[in-house]
């Protein structure tokens, strides 16, 4: 667990954008560190104020600390910007049961069941409560004190870069990876698809811009509903692929991008 | 083709060479306001063939589906906002698109992209 804080302090450091202060503040707060993890918890939301999953955390530090009355807050920010986080649904059912408003904390639970119906927990605490014992303390989100991604083969290619260890990957013309791993918000391992996806899309890009009359084509920023991504060619034939979250604007996306297309261009032509 | 009125909004916008509704299943153009010589049909058939592979991708890559994006070139930009409907797993909606001069202002074509992606949901 120590070695886990210490990883996960070192990679916040590197990129303090970065949303691995989730999973920091969530281990500082299972070591019982509750004052470090409301500090990484408080240091993210200024960060990331619309993130329901930093409300979420910050309610689950304060709950610890036996401060109700601001957890309550947080969890219910944290579902007027996401309506279906589960985790505030059944912190504020937790803390609607503390208060005997047996009616709410239902409803809470229900309406998290709704959105995972297969959650076992959800179960449990709605059984647990009808026979008159408190739920659990809310759950973290899943797997939120997994180690550290493993250093991936990017490590190589974008050494030095802001954000090398995540977010970042290069393909060829025909998708197929060379460098770089992308993983998606729970964790899991989407290089292979994302790549297969993005196949042949440098080669439609620079016809596009061909055909319209537009030259050269430069790169291609997109700004989506949980974050944004920069695609850009270090040679004709290879794309790179650069993800961050929200938060990151288009504009610094694109200086973020342009280096580690220079980077990615060295690298290929070595030969590597 | 006549131009439903918001189309105006996006091609006064200085260095826009043009601006059309293109449906996102088919990439046909459903209106069109463009400067001479911006070749329509071809600007509508890319525009919806990178917006599916991008919304795909994107989707594959966990940021969800594509709010905005734009395709920077030497000579000038394409510049889309898919609308609700175009952003949902099968397609359909329809796709604003701008094709600007590269030194346009992106963040004002952005903003009168989604809202008349607003008026045509």
């Amino acid at each position: 667990m120590a070695d886990d804080i210490r990883a996960l302090s070192a990679q916040l450091a590197q990129d303090p954008q970065s949303l691995v202060f989730l999973r920091l503040g969530e281990a500082l707060r299972r070591k019982g560190q509750l004052d470090a993890a409301l500090r990484v918890a408080m240091n993210g939301l200024e960060r990331h104020p619309h993130l329901a999953d930093a409300h979420d955390l910050y309610a689950r530090i304060l709950t610890d600390k036996r401060e109700y009355e601001r957890a309550f807050d947080e969890w219910d920010m944290a579902v007027r910007i996401a309506p279906n986080h589960t985790g505030a649904l059944k912190g504020l059912a937790f803390l609607y049961f503390k208060v005997g408003d047996l009616a709410q904390a239902e409803s809470h639970l229900e309406a998290a069941r709704k959105v995972e119906p297969d959650d076992p927990s959800i179960d449990q605490a709605i059984a647990m409560m009808r026979a008159g014992e408190s739920p659990p303390a809310p759950a973290p989100p899943p797997d939120p004190v997994a180690p550290p991604a493993p250093a991936l083969d990017e490590a190589r290619v974008f050494a030095g870069l802001e954000g090398a260890n995540e977010g970042l990957l290069l393909i060829d013309g025909a998708g197929r990876v060379l460098g770089g791993a992308l993983r998606d918000r729970a964790g899991a391992d989407v290089t292979d698809a994302v790549a297969a996806y993005l196949a042949g899309v440098s080669q439609e890009a620079a016809r596009t811009a061909k055909l319209l009359g537009l030259g050269a084509w430069n790169g291609l920023s997109a700004e989506g509903q949980q974050g944004n991504v920069h695609l850009g060619h270090p040679t004709p034939e290879a794309l790179l692929l650069v993800v961050r979250e929200r938060g990151i604007p288009l504009g610094r996306l694109a200086i973020l991008a342009q280096r580690a297309t220079a980077m990615a261009r060295r690298w290929l032509e070595r030969g590597t | 083709m006549s131009a439903p009125p918001g189309l105006d909004l996006i091609t006064r916008v200085r260095g826009v060479r043009g601006a059309m509704l293109v449906s996102a299943d088919d990439g046909l153009v459903i209106a069109e306001q463009l400067m001479e010589g911006v070749k329509g049909g071809a600007v509508a058939a890319l525009a919806a063939s990178l917006a599916s592979r991008l919304r795909r991708a994107m989707e594959a890559a966990g940021t969800g589906t594509s709010v905005f994006w734009h395709l920077q070139a030497e000579q000038g930009a394409l510049l889309v906002v898919p609308d609700g409907n175009s952003s949902v797993a099968g397609g359909g909606g329809i796709l604003v698109v701008a094709v600007a001069e590269p030194d346009v202002n992106i963040g004002l074509v952005r903003l009168e992209l989604l809202r008349v992606a607003e008026t045509v949901v």
